[in-house]
This record gives C-alpha cells, sequence and structure tokens, in this order.
C-alpha cells in the first residue's frame, strides 16, 4: 500500500473495529452484579422511579426501605414467568406480615395484556412498569424471569436468573427477613 | 340538492378507496422487542403479542403512523425498525453515508487520473552533427 494512503486507511478500519466493539459491549448484560454477589458481596441495588402497572403515579424501591423486597422481573408473554407467579403470591401473603413483599417489574409488555395476566393468576401484588427495559438493564437481566432479593437496606443480596423455586426462597429469603435493619 | 347528494357519494367513494392497513404494512417496520430481529421474521410468544397488539388496532381503524406511535407508547422507541437518531443509533446513519463517501472520492481521484493525458515519452539527447548526418546517410541508403 502507497505510505499516503497507508494511515487513513488504518485509522479508518480502527474506528469501524472500535465502533462495533462498542456496539457489540453497549448491548449484552451487564453481569457485574453477579460477580459481586458470587464474591460475598451485597450490592447497592438500583432506584428507579416507573409508572405503577395499572394504576396512576409511580413507585420505585425507595417506597419500601427498611422492608426485604423479592423484587421479580415479568411478562405476560412469558411462560416460566407464568409458573412461578403461584409461587410468588404466596410468598407475598407469607411474608407481609414480616415487613416484606414481593414487588413485580412488568417488562416490555402490553398493559392490556399485563393486566389481564395478573387477573387471570390472581396476583395481588404491585408491579411496576419498564416500558424501555431501562431499569432492567441496571439489573442486569438478560432473561425472563429474574428475581432479586433486595435487604432492608436497599442493597441486592441474592439473584435468581431463570424461574424461583421454593427451595431458593427458603435458602436465600429466610435468612434475610430475620435480619433487622 | 342533487350536487350534495353527488359530492357525500364522491366523498363516501373516496374514504372506501382508502387502502386499510394491513398486518404486514406494518410488522416490516417493527422489532421483536426481546429477540430484536423484524418482526415479520419473529416466531418469539412477545411477537405473538405484539402482532396481535398492532390486528386489535388495524381493527380500531388507525393508521400505519399511528399504529407506530401506539407501540412506542406500549413498547418504548426500541420498537421500531427504523433508529431513533440519537446516541450509538447515529452510527446507522453515519457509516452507510461516511463509506458512500469515501467510496465516490475513491471514484472521483481514480477518474481524475485515468482522465490525465500521459506525458510525451522523453526523446532523449539529441544527437551529435556527425552522428545525425550518418543516421541521415544510413537512412538514405536503406531507403534505396
Amino acid at each position: 500500500m502507497r505510505p499516503r494512503l497507508y494511515w487513513p486507511v488504518s485509522l479508518a478500519a480502527a474506528a469501524l473495529v472500535a465502533l462495533l466493539t462498542y456496539g457489540v459491549a453497549s448491548t449484552g448484560p451487564d453481569t457485574s452484579i453477579d460477580e459481586q454477589l458470587a464474591a460475598g458481596e451485597r450490592v447497592e441495588a438500583p432506584v428507579r422511579d416507573l409508572p405503577v402497572l395499572g394504576a396512576d403515579g409511580t413507585g420505585s424501591l425507595a417506597d419500601h426501605a427498611g422492608k426485604v423486597v423479592v423484587l421479580n422481573v415479568w411478562a405476560s408473554w412469558c411462560e416460566p414467568c407464568k409458573t412461578e407467579m403461584p409461587l410468588l403470591q404466596r410468598t407475598h401473603e407469607r411474608i407481609e406480615p414480616r415487613d416484606a413483599l414481593v414487588l413485580g417489574i412488568d417488562m416490555q409488555d402490553s398493559t392490556e395484556r399485563a393486566l389481564a395476566f395478573l387477573r387471570e393468576e390472581g396476583i395481588e401484588f404491585t408491579s411496576l412498569r419498564d416500558r424501555d427495559r431501562e431499569y432492567a438493564r441496571e439489573l442486569g437481566v438478560s432473561a425472563y424471569p429474574e428475581t432479586f432479593l433486595i435487604d432492608r437496606e436497599g442493597r441486592i443480596a441474592a439473584a435468581r436468573r431463570g424461574p424461583v423455586t421454593e427451595e431458593w426462597l427458603d435458602e436465600h429469603l429466610e435468612p434475610l427477613l430475620e435480619e433487622r435493619a | 340538492m342533487r350536487v350534495l347528494v353527488a359530492l357525500a357519494l364522491l366523498l363516501g367513494l373516496s374514504a372506501a378507496a382508502e387502502p386499510q392497513v394491513t398486518l404486514p404494512d406494518v410488522e416490516d417496520e417493527v422489532m421483536c422487542v426481546e429477540c430484536r430481529t423484524a418482526l415479520n421474521v419473529s416466531s418469539a410468544p412477545v411477537a405473538d403479542q405484539q402482532r396481535a397488539f398492532i390486528r386489535d388496532r388495524i381493527a380500531e381503524g388507525m393508521t400505519k403512523e399511528q399504529i407506530k406511535a401506539a407501540l412506542v407508547e406500549e413498547y418504548g422507541p426500541d420498537v421500531l425498525a427504523e433508529p431513533s437518531g440519537g446516541g450509538f443509533d447515529l452510527a446507522a446513519w453515519l457509516v452507510p453515508g461516511a463509506l458512500v463517501a469515501l467510496a465516490g472520492a475513491g471514484v472521483v481521484l481514480l477518474a481524475g487520473r485515468w482522465r490525465r493525458t500521459p506525458e510525451p515519452p522523453d526523446a532523449g539527447p539529441d544527437l551529435d552533427p556527425g552522428d545525425a548526418r550518418r543516421l541521415d546517410a544510413e537512412l538514405t541508403a536503406f531507403d534505396k
């Protein structure tokens, strides 16, 4: 290649590679929460004001300061979400008297269908609507459903990437309920 | 009165002639929000929900633009296949534009080179008078 063309072509190629790398990296899920949890650390949970599903106004984790929160990410079109909903509703009823609750985050869903889904499943706990998936990105959500246990100080203590089970809740939720803020 | 009736008929006909939006019209301009592929090639459960949403809006008599606006309202701006134009999305417009500009500049440069008249070949140093005389004599002898 002629020396006169070498630098412009090399710079253009490097810029293209950098752009592609940035594009790929910016769309991948954030795994930092999982890494910190694996290292035995608790992670400050992201807080974001989101519209309440099926009601006026907004809500966030900040509304439940001092409580243990089972934060469940779901969507009405997600079959595994449907399967775990009865367990989450039972858990909500069981832990509510212990200063704890289940809080849903409905993502990329039709409001109409999401509300119909909750009615059909008999779900009574509150859900917030993360239309643009911005909050889910902060939580490193890459699939559905996903569940995070938030301690009384607003830190993520455990994360389940996939449907929750009774065993997982017994193992991780019970100790959190015993903790005092 | 007759004029009014004719006008009403014409208006009715033109309204009826306006093509109704179909699912494929909208589908190819919309993304499946979960799988990030075009909606018309996606078979994911959320894609089925999005298609049902579009069908419901068509049934309500919405135009294509109204349906796209309703989709954005429901699923966010990422639902549109066309990049929104902000942040990294700008690359979708800028990179092809830059490549076309580079290709154009290359063509212009090459065309300029091809059109340039070639330099006349170097005639070399002049012959000294003796050599010139000898060459003329040789050529004359050759012609005979």
